[in-house]
């Protein structure tokens, strides 16, 4: 299989007060297996709501366009289901679950995951100690695990996070919505890193960014920019920094 | 019997029977005929072998409960009950006591099995007498009772080596008249309220606790409830009296078989504690709540309430409610004695057509008395539910405190969450605090949770237990395993 | 003996007063009121606030008022704040329209009637579950109908009752209305005092006021009681919301032995919102209720709730607050919020929020808290030189400028301001010699 995610003629919509309005407007995207890609784009444009409807949030109706999973149909599948396949989804505001264990949930999660895999599930154990590799390998503190799901964590802890369950969930689509956002230089290393080490033939990820050093650290193989709920200019590294000198204007007057 | 068996096969087959302790077990019983009159007291006071205080104690009871009506306040409906229409007395029949396993009503065996307990405990449970030393191993000591009666109660040995009494109340009444005379009835009068009026004169069994002077009780007691007959009432009643210094640790469980016709339970239970005396009461509620249609269930009428009579005595109530039908229950604190504290800490599972009405008193009278309450309450499907409670700080109560925080889950359009606090202050210097909040379970934190693989019940069920934390934390811990479970089971079929 | 009494005297006295009301709606409401008699505390409603201090008294038809002393009331009142003297203003004496103390002109696109028309009064109140409404419902003899044409924006006006009831117990029982057309608004300003040196017969006032408040309009409801001390006041307010409507309220009840002051607002339509504020500062042996019902009968509807209680002596204050979210109601925000100062150890405060709640997706809250001052706040105070009685008043002032401050019109909020300072003065020292 030439490709592990294939977006074509994607247009969706969200439900406002006056209307539906439509957010993505023919959306075409190929990303083949182990690869990294960029979605680069303005304030607006679509990036999270592709993210969002990549994952399965009922918030936004698909009125046409497909989006294949390893040949499968992603948009029919339940959101725990496209976890389970492999899809998964660092948020740009990680959600806070008051009351839940951080470490049970992750474990939760993770099992859930196995089960549907087909793969054992781990026990007390053999969980803490997967969680205790991964949290090492992040330089994270156990004591993050011992907290409520990002109840009262900084805005740096809720990516690491983001990082620890994406390194625990071992997709093979990794979305990362702005998970850059917001980080000082060395929180943008630990997401970087987090991302660096899942890198193998078996391991893609699309990375929603504003930004171009998250994408320094990362070295994507494709860049492509997004304006107005469409994919308008996709190319290598180079168009990140031509981004970046130049900005989006010269790219959206050549759209328009 | 048949029909149970049938409906229940029926059920099964759609897929509905999430209720899984719904068993019904076939022992011999003995019953007294349907209907309640004095006749009937004085038969149950017979075969008691009761004293004679003992009865005129039950016949004033029931002359009181005659001139009462039944309360009509709680935010709860159900038809009329007819309370001619029930045996008041059904005990399984007696026979020599046991030798081993195999001697044993093979039917009680699997009741105790299917209720989860342990088989060197169902032993004991059923009698079966045990070598020296060998019970040490056990952490608890229960008591069950089995349609009004104790059938049987472990520990007793280890117990009484440290002067705890842990028996049937019909056998405390035999055995120690004076210390039950005492306190039978002090802290829920004979004619407390409709419902206790009725336990007083009918009850046949419970459980008795008495922990002297300085004793920490060695283990936990547990007492397990089960209704099993049909057209029988369960009307158990629970004293635990507990000396200057001493403290124990008492755990409830309830189950009932399925059937679809509704089955009435209206307990009491009194706590007495002394000077710097501690009780900690938790109860798992599981009595069955009806089918998805709001056909059968327990209505579940009881009246829970502790004295902290002496100094720095502290009294608290934990409980899990996820069964009945109708529930009605203010487990309560008479907060006498100088910073005496009284908690209450409670976990409400309304789903289908299940009603409850639940919450506390907190009775300030002594200086420096101080109370908390932390209701969770979760509303699915189409029931209702309802946290009252009363917090008062009488004129003498200086320096009392009181928080409350009541906080309210609803799981679809249509259930009802419903919270009425009655706050009454009379003491300038006392503080007072109350919060509420109602809200739903967020799309965000759902999706968030599928997105990282759960199902939306295994969603629902992290995220309530998680709602639920503060409470399920006061919980024993083999009791706090099982009450996760039960939130679990109690909310299926609520998403999706 | 008893309130009830006049009506088995024969509604003769009535009939035809207020036209707006049918003798059938009267003789309707009498047999309510036999049904249900007066409320007894084992009425829920009721629980906490009795009503032993109607027993023992028959309540005659009110006489006249020596006009000097309606004079001299105005006068004091208006003495204090001059912007109030300046805004069109209904007087009542003794539950009837004075013309004489009332201003003729009133503001471009409002009418106001005695109601002379038909009012329907059967849509908002509820004589057959509210005992007290339908005693008004029986003996309303007088009151004003306002109504606010379809987009004018009537700016402020005062509703005034003066009050005496000289040597023979007497009760009245005003009936008023309040209608704002699409996107209307009007701030209705409404004072409850008694004149002085009456005579020492005690009164019972009892109105009852229907607001209707169309789409987009805006009703605002201020409310001063400062009766006489022997006074029994029982006000009902009835306020239907619209979608986008709103109606913002804030009560200050200072006066009369026993006060209750009832508010059914019910949120009709969508994105509608209802205020329901107020405050209380009571001593001797006064009782002051202030009960609420807030229905939320449309989605996305907002309400607030804030009222906090000053007491002294053997005062006792009750708050009964119910917000009820109907299935349909979704994305209903509602918060509720009652406090209570007690600053004697013989003062009594009762709460009872009560949250009856049928949809899921809503944000609903409520809170309660009772105590004394704080005393880290009072040490601050006078470890930086302040005496400490005036540190005291300092902070009780500044728990209720709090709610106060809710109230947007600024004349209104100098008038409510000053009467909070006045009566704080008269009771916090009186409290603090009891105490």
């Amino acid at each position: 299989m030439s490709e592990l995610l294939k977006i074509s003629g994607l247009h969706a919509s969200i439900e406002t007060e006056g209307g539906p309005k439509e957010i993505l407007r023919g959306v075409d995207l190929v990303i083949p297996p182990g690869e990294v890609h960029a979605i680069m784009g303005p304030n607006g444009c679509g990036k999270s709501t592709l993210s969002y409807v990549l994952a399965g949030r009922e918030d936004y109706e698909v009125t046409a366009g497909e989006a294949l999973f390893k040949g499968r149909d992603l948009l029919e599948m339940e959101p725990e289901e496209r976890a389970a396949a492999g899809v998964f989804l660092a948020f740009q505001t990680p959600v806070e679950l008051p009351g839940v264990n951080n470490a049970n949930f992750l474990r939760t999660a993770v099992n859930a995951v196995r089960r549907a895999r087909g793969e054992a599930e781990l026990d007390a154990v053999g969980f803490l100690k997967a969680v205790r590799a991964a949290t090492k390998n992040l330089s994270m503190s156990d004591d993050m695990l011992k907290r409520n799901v990002n109840v009262g964590f900084s805005g740096g802890e809720k990516k690491r996070n983001e990082v620890l369950q994406m390194t625990m969930l071992k997709p093979t689509l990794a979305i990362l919505d702005e998970t850059d956002s917001g980080l000082d230089v060395d929180a943008l290393k630990i997401v970087a890193e987090g991302v660096q080490n899942l890198r193998s033939p078996d391991f893609s990820a699309l990375v929603i960014t504003h930004h171009q050093k998250l994408l320094d650290y990362l070295g994507p193989d494709r860049v492509h920019v997004m304006a107005k709920g469409r994919i308008i200019r996709s190319g290598g590294p180079e168009l990140a920094k031509q981004i970046n000198e130049e900005g989006y204007t010269a790219f959206l007057k050549e759209a328009a | 019997m048949p029909a149970v068996t049938e409906t229940r096969e029926q059920v099964e087959k759609l897929g509905q029977s999430s209720y899984k302790w719904g068993f019904e077990t076939d022992i011999e019983m003995d019953f007294a005929p349907k209907g309640l009159n004095e006749d009937i007291i004085r038969l149950i006071s017979t075969r008691k072998e009761e004293p004679e205080w003992m009865l005129e104690w039950r016949l004033e009871a029931y002359r009181s409960w005659l001139k009462m009506k039944e309360p009509t306040w709680a935010h709860v409906s159900y038809p009329p009950i007819d309370y001619q229409d029930a045996h008041y007395y059904a005990a399984p029949k007696k026979k020599a006591g046991p030798k081993s396993l195999d001697e044993v009503d093979p039917e009680l065996l699997r009741t105790y099995e299917k209720l989860g307990i342990p088989l060197h405990e169902q032993a004991m449970l059923a009698g079966v007498e045990v070598p020296e030393g060998e019970e040490a191993r056990l952490p608890v000591a229960v008591d069950a009772v089995f349609d009004s009666v104790s059938v049987a109660t472990t520990f007793r040995k280890t117990l009484s080596e440290a002067g705890v009494i842990f028996c049937p109340i019909s056998e405390a009444i035999r055995d120690y008249p004076d210390l039950v005379r005492q306190y039978l009835g002090s802290v829920v009068p004979v004619a407390d309220n409709f419902f206790a009026a009725l336990n007083s004169a009918v009850f046949t069994d419970g459980s008795f606790v008495f922990v002297p002077k300085g004793v920490r009780c060695p283990m936990e007691l547990s007492t397990y409830f089960r209704i099993n007959a049909r057209n029988t009432g369960q009307f158990e009643r629970t004293l635990i009296v507990v000396e200057d210094g001493a403290s124990v640790s008492y755990l409830e469980g309830c189950t009932a078989p399925m059937r679809d016709e509704n089955q009435l339970h209206a307990a009491v239970v009194e706590l007495v504690a002394m000077e710097d005396a501690k009780i900690k009461y938790s109860t798992v509620q599981n009595w069955y709540p009806g089918d998805e249609n709001g056909r059968g269930g327990i209505y579940n009428f009881v009246t829970k309430r502790g004295a902290c009579r002496g100094a720095r005595s502290r009294i608290s109530w934990t409980q899990v409610e996820t069964g009945s039908a109708v529930t009605w229950k203010y487990p309560s604190c008479i907060l006498q004695g100088e910073g005496s504290v009284g908690e209450f800490y409670s976990v409400a599972v309304t789903n289908n057509h299940q009603q409850a009405d639940t919450g506390t008193k907190m009775i300030h009278l002594g200086r420096n008395t101080r109370s908390t309450i932390i209701a969770k309450t979760i509303s699915a499907g189409k029931s209702d539910s309802t946290y009252r409670g009363q917090v008062k700080i009488m004129p003498k109560a200086s320096g009392a405190r009181n928080f409350t925080q009541c906080d309210s889950l609803l799981i679809g359009d249509q259930c009802g969450a419903h919270t009425v606090p009655y706050i009454e202050n009379r003491n300038m210097t006392a503080r007072v605090e109350h919060e509420a909040t109602t809200s739903k379970i967020s799309e965000d934190q759902m999706f968030y949770c599928r997105q990282r693989g759960l199902s939306e019940e295994d969603a629902v069920g992290l995220i309530v237990n998680g709602f639920c934390k503060d409470v399920l934390k006061e919980l024993p811990m083999e009791f706090a395993v099982e009450a996760q479970k039960l939130l679990q089971i109690s909310l299926e079929g609520s998403v999706g | 003996m008893n309130a009830i009494t006049p009506i088995s005297r024969g509604l003769a006295p009535f009939e035809g007063r207020l036209t707006g009301i049918t003798n059938d709606v009267r003789a309707a409401a009498v047999g309510e009121l036999e049904r249900l008699g007066l409320p007894t505390q084992k009425v829920e409603a009721w629980h906490y606030t009795n009503l032993r201090a109607l027993s023992g008294h028959a309540f005659a038809t009110p006489g006249m008022v020596d006009e000097g002393k309606v004079t001299a009331a105005l006068a004091a009142l208006f003495g204090d704040t001059e912007a109030l003297a300046k805004l069109p203003r209904l007087v009542l004496v003794n539950g009837r329209l004075s013309a004489a103390h009332s201003t003729t002109r009133l503001p471009e696109g409002v009418s106001c009637t005695s109601f002379a028309t038909t009012q329907d009064f059967g849509t908002q109140s509820a004589p057959d579950r509210e005992a007290m409404v339908a005693l008004n419902t029986a003996l309303a003899e007088d009151g004003v109908c306002l109504s606010v044409g379809a987009g004018v924006k009537a700016g402020a006006f005062l509703l005034i009752s003066v009050a005496g009831a000289g040597n023979e117990d007497a009760s009245f029982h005003p009936r008023h209305a309040v209608a704002l057309g699409e996107g209307a608004s009007l701030t209705l300003f409404e004072l409850a005092v008694s004149v002085e040196d009456a005579g020492p017969a005690m009164y019972l006032h009892n109105p009852v006021l229907s607001c209707d408040v169309a789409e987009d309009a805006h009703l605002t409801h201020v409310k001063v009681q400062e009766e006489a001390e022997n006074a029994v006041h029982l006000a009902t307010v009835y306020a239907d919301v619209e979608p986008r409507g709103s109606y913002d309220s804030f009560t200050l009840g200072l006066g009369a032995v026993l006060a209750r002051h009832e508010v059914h607002a019910a949120l009709r339509g969508s994105h509608a919102s209802v205020h329901v504020n107020g405050a209380q500062i009571l001593g001797a042996r006064q009782v002051g209720d202030i009960t609420s019902v807030i229905l939320h009968g449309a989605p996305d509807g907002i309400s607030r709730q804030t009222v906090r209680n000053v007491l002294m002596d053997h005062a006792r204050a009750v708050f009964q607050g119910k917000v009820l979210v109907e299935r349909i109601a979704q994305k209903t925000d509602g918060y509720q919020m009652n406090q209570a100062l007690l600053l004697s150890p013989n003062a009594e405060i009762d709460a009872k929020p009560e949250l009856e709640i049928y949809a899921d997706d809503v944000k609903c809250s409520h809170g309660a808290t009772v105590g004394a001052l704080d005393e880290d706040q009072l040490f601050y105070l006078r470890a930086r030189g302040i005496p400490d009685d005036q540190a005291r008043r300092m902070l009780v002032e500044a728990f209720l400028t709090e709610t106060v401050e809710l109230v947007q019109d600024e004349a209104v909020r100098a008038f409510l301001m000053q009467r909070v300072e006045r009566a704080l003065k008269a009771r916090v020292s009186a409290g603090e010699k009891a105490a």
